[in-house]
């Protein structure tokens, strides 16, 4: 029985973190959202360069669970990549035994992911590829190019802008049709990492609050010792932490197989994103007015928990799917 | 990750099925004292195996075993699939017996463990008062020492005492230095209750439960015990208190509970013919999510306690979590049995004399998840610890003088 991380497991966040933390501060997050781009190079090729776009392939040692764990610092970095896109794209491409894999697993070619039937795509301006996952249509990857229409928006999350994007019928391969198991496991995969984005953003707003309400004095206090607050900041914590959990499961349900991992997928998809939601509403309110600025920053939380919310499908449509895999 | 227990669990798994399969059930015609003794030497059989009183010492009647919270965890499963006794259970297994151990005489541990381990003595708890809850430390039964010195004589009340009607015995906090700083003038004492000075009454809670079953309150006129029943010194009876049960204390009995509890919430559903309402999958889809995180929660917990490893701050958010998914439960559930609620369960508290009930035994939920936020450390309690142990906040100004 083993139901928590391994020493390797941490180190591997320990070292997601440190990089972001170097390639990605709170000023080059602020500089990239007043500006026009899409992605963010350099951030980028620090994380890749750790190795971590070949996770999800069946050889790397790794599997769903790990690469949560990096999607969680992510969400708590409120990191600018498609890293789910790239994860998904190097496994269907290996998987279907296509080409580009190297291209891919070393993050040169950047893959983000197209929800069947979503307008909206984050990183598209700057993608080679976009990995269309449709549970009703099946897999397709298409290369950026012909058949590929993008038209940017002004993008509500600054972190990872999203464009318009039309893309052609019959574009690009397919790779799985939608009864191919691989549609659903891809589909699963991807619910489980925006999860875990939502659950690295929510612990992050949650320790960001707790900080301030340590330093921040009002009547002659820190204004974490009253009990108002207190317990805001104590339900904060009790809806995020337990939570951690149910993530892990369905990771873990998923590289194992499991008979219930598309439906822990969905459950963890619905759950997190709540949770975020709240989290990040609930951090504005206990900082007060500095909460409420730009510069004080935690509105790209805010952002990135509106967007994990509807990407992918919304929590009560996901509890629909969770209601009807239960046999209720 | 890994849910699996491992070979050498499913191994010890397979001997204590081959253990139980012929010790119990008892016969089916084994009926009251007869039943009573079956489980009272399959109980013994069971400690001599090593299956149950891991924690005690052979010579209080005890299995002594090394702490082995996955064997443990195999032993409860075993048990409950074969619907097996385990423990007696109450407050003198949880309480009584782990204080003892640690904080008590060689005297006291001869005198209580055994009897208590064989379910001969029920323990009360004496910590609450009517002007004593949550600032427990406040207690005002007075201990007063006999003029020759060898007796406790107690006045005053206590309240909240489960088993409280056929508790034997008790432990209890006891103001005796009034002069003290509050926390510095308390005593732990054991008591006898068949004594003249002790009157007990039922409290009729807010289910209608009453009688033998619930909750008692405690009048102490000039009540006595020895001075050899003083557990640890005199005034140190906060810090003797805190002793709780460490050993192999992370189980996922408590999920499993939840569990049950949430799939009879779906039945319930089913029954009133509203499964098919999207509200009601909705709703129940989201006190799922919660359910789930506090079943997966406590494998966490457990999985760090088999490891030896710290699990940060989650064990201390349990209790309010479950409190919560309790009264999301409750909501639903008074959605759910709609008119039901009009009629009033058979049994009140579902603990009294009852046949056959509809879906209004709900309302023993409805009402029996308040008393979670209450028992055992109220909700803000919790939400104080949670803040201040779990995030480091700093402690209320009106408090920063406890311990």
């Amino acid at each position: 029985m083993h139901f928590h991380l391994t020493g390797e497991q941490v180190a591997i966040q320990d070292a997601v973190r440190r990089t972001l933390a170097d390639s990605w501060p709170m000023e080059r997050i602020h500089a990239f959202a007043d500006g026009n781009e899409d992605f963010d190079r350099a951030s980028w090729e620090a994380l890749m360069a750790l190795g971590l776009g070949g996770m999800l392939l069946p050889d790397s040692g790794m599997g769903l669970l790990e690469a949560t764990l990096v999607s969680e610092v992510a969400g708590e970095a409120a990191a600018a990549g498609p890293l789910t896109g790239q994860w998904l794209a190097a496994m269907a491409v290996a998987a279907s035994g296509g080409t580009d894999l190297d291209a891919l697993v070393s993050g040169e070619a950047v893959a983000t992911l197209v929800h069947g039937g979503s307008a909206f795509v984050p990183c598209a301006r700057a993608a080679g590829f976009f990995l269309i996952v449709d549970r009703d249509a099946g897999v397709r990857l298409v290369p950026a190019g012909d058949g590929v229409t993008i038209e940017a928006v002004r993008a509500s999350d600054r972190s990872r802008p999203v464009s318009r994007v039309e893309i052609a019928e019959g574009a690009g391969e397919t790779l799985f049709a939608a009864a191919d198991p691989m549609t659903a496991r891809l589909a699963d995969a991807a619910l489980v990492l925006v999860a875990a984005d939502a659950l690295g953003g929510a612990q992050k707003v949650t320790d960001t609050s707790v900080a301030y309400a340590k330093e921040r004095e009002q009547f002659g206090q820190p204004i974490g010792r009253f009990q108002g607050l207190k317990h805001q900041l104590a339900h904060m914590a009790l809806d995020v932490e337990p939570a951690r959990a149910l993530v892990w499961y369905a990771a873990y349900a998923w590289d194992a197989g499991l008979p219930d991992a598309p439906r822990a997928a969905a459950m963890a998809k619905a759950h997190l994103c709540d949770v975020y939601v709240r989290a990040a509403r609930a951090a504005v309110a206990a900082h007060g007015g500095i909460g409420y600025t730009w510069e004080y920053g935690l509105n790209y939380w805010f952002r990135r928990a509106a967007f994990d919310r509807a990407w992918l499908g919304s929590p009560a449509e996901h509890r629909a799917r969770a209601a009807g895999l239960a046999g209720w | 990750m890994d849910l699996s227990y491992g070979e050498a669990a499913e191994a010890f798994r397979a001997e204590v099925r081959a253990f139980l399969s012929p010790h119990w059930p008892p016969p089916s015609d084994t009926r009251g004292s007869d039943l009573k003794q079956f489980v009272r030497t399959f109980r013994a059989l069971a400690t001599e195996r090593g299956y149950l009183y891991r924690a005690i010492p052979r010579r209080y009647g005890g299995s002594e075993q090394p702490v082995d919270v996955i064997k443990a965890q195999v032993i409860r499963e075993e048990f409950a699939r074969a619907r097996a006794p385990m423990e007696v259970g109450g407050n003198g297994m949880n309480m009584t017996v782990p204080t003892l151990l640690e904080k008590g005489s060689d005297e006291q541990k001869d005198l209580f463990i055994r009897k208590t381990v064989e379910g001969d003595y029920i323990w009360g708890q004496g910590y609450s008062e009517p002007g004593a809850g949550s600032d427990l430390a406040s207690v005002r039964t007075k201990g007063e020492l006999s003029a020759d010195g060898s007796k406790w004589i107690i006045n005053g009340q206590k309240i909240w005492t489960s088993q409280g009607m056929q508790a034997t015995h008790m432990f209890m906090l006891v103001r005796t230095e009034p002069d003290a700083p509050k926390h510095d003038g308390i005593t732990y004492l054991l008591i006898d209750l068949d004594q003249p000075g002790v009157t007990r009454r039922p409290i009729r809670q807010m289910t209608g439960e009453e009688g033998d079953h619930t909750f008692c309150e405690f009048f102490f006129d000039n009540a006595e015990t020895p001075v050899s029943w003083q557990v640890g010194e005199r005034g140190q009876g906060w810090y003797v208190s805190r002793t709780t049960l460490k050993h192999e204390r992370a189980s996922i009995g408590g999920a499993d509970g939840l569990g049950r509890q949430f799939a009879k919430l779906v039945e319930l559903a089913r029954e009133v013919g509203r499964i098919d309402d999207p509200i009601i999958r909705d709703k129940l889809a989201q006190i799922e999510g919660f359910v789930l995180s506090h079943r997966y929660s406590s494998y966490r917990i457990f999985s760090c306690a088999a490891a030896g490893e710290d699990p940060g701050p989650v064990p201390l958010m349990m209790k309010l979590l479950l409190t919560e998914i309790g009264h999301e439960m409750a909501l639903l559930a008074q959605e759910l049995i709609g008119e039901n609620a009009f009629v009033e369960p058979a049994g009140a508290g579902g603990r009294g004399n009852r046949g056959p009930r509809g879906p209004e035994k709900w309302m023993d939920q409805i009402m029996g998840s308040l008393g979670n936020s209450i028992a055992g450390g109220a909700s803000n309690i919790q939400r104080n610890i949670i803040g201040e142990r779990g995030l480091g906040l700093p402690r209320d100004l009106a408090m920063s003088g406890e311990r």
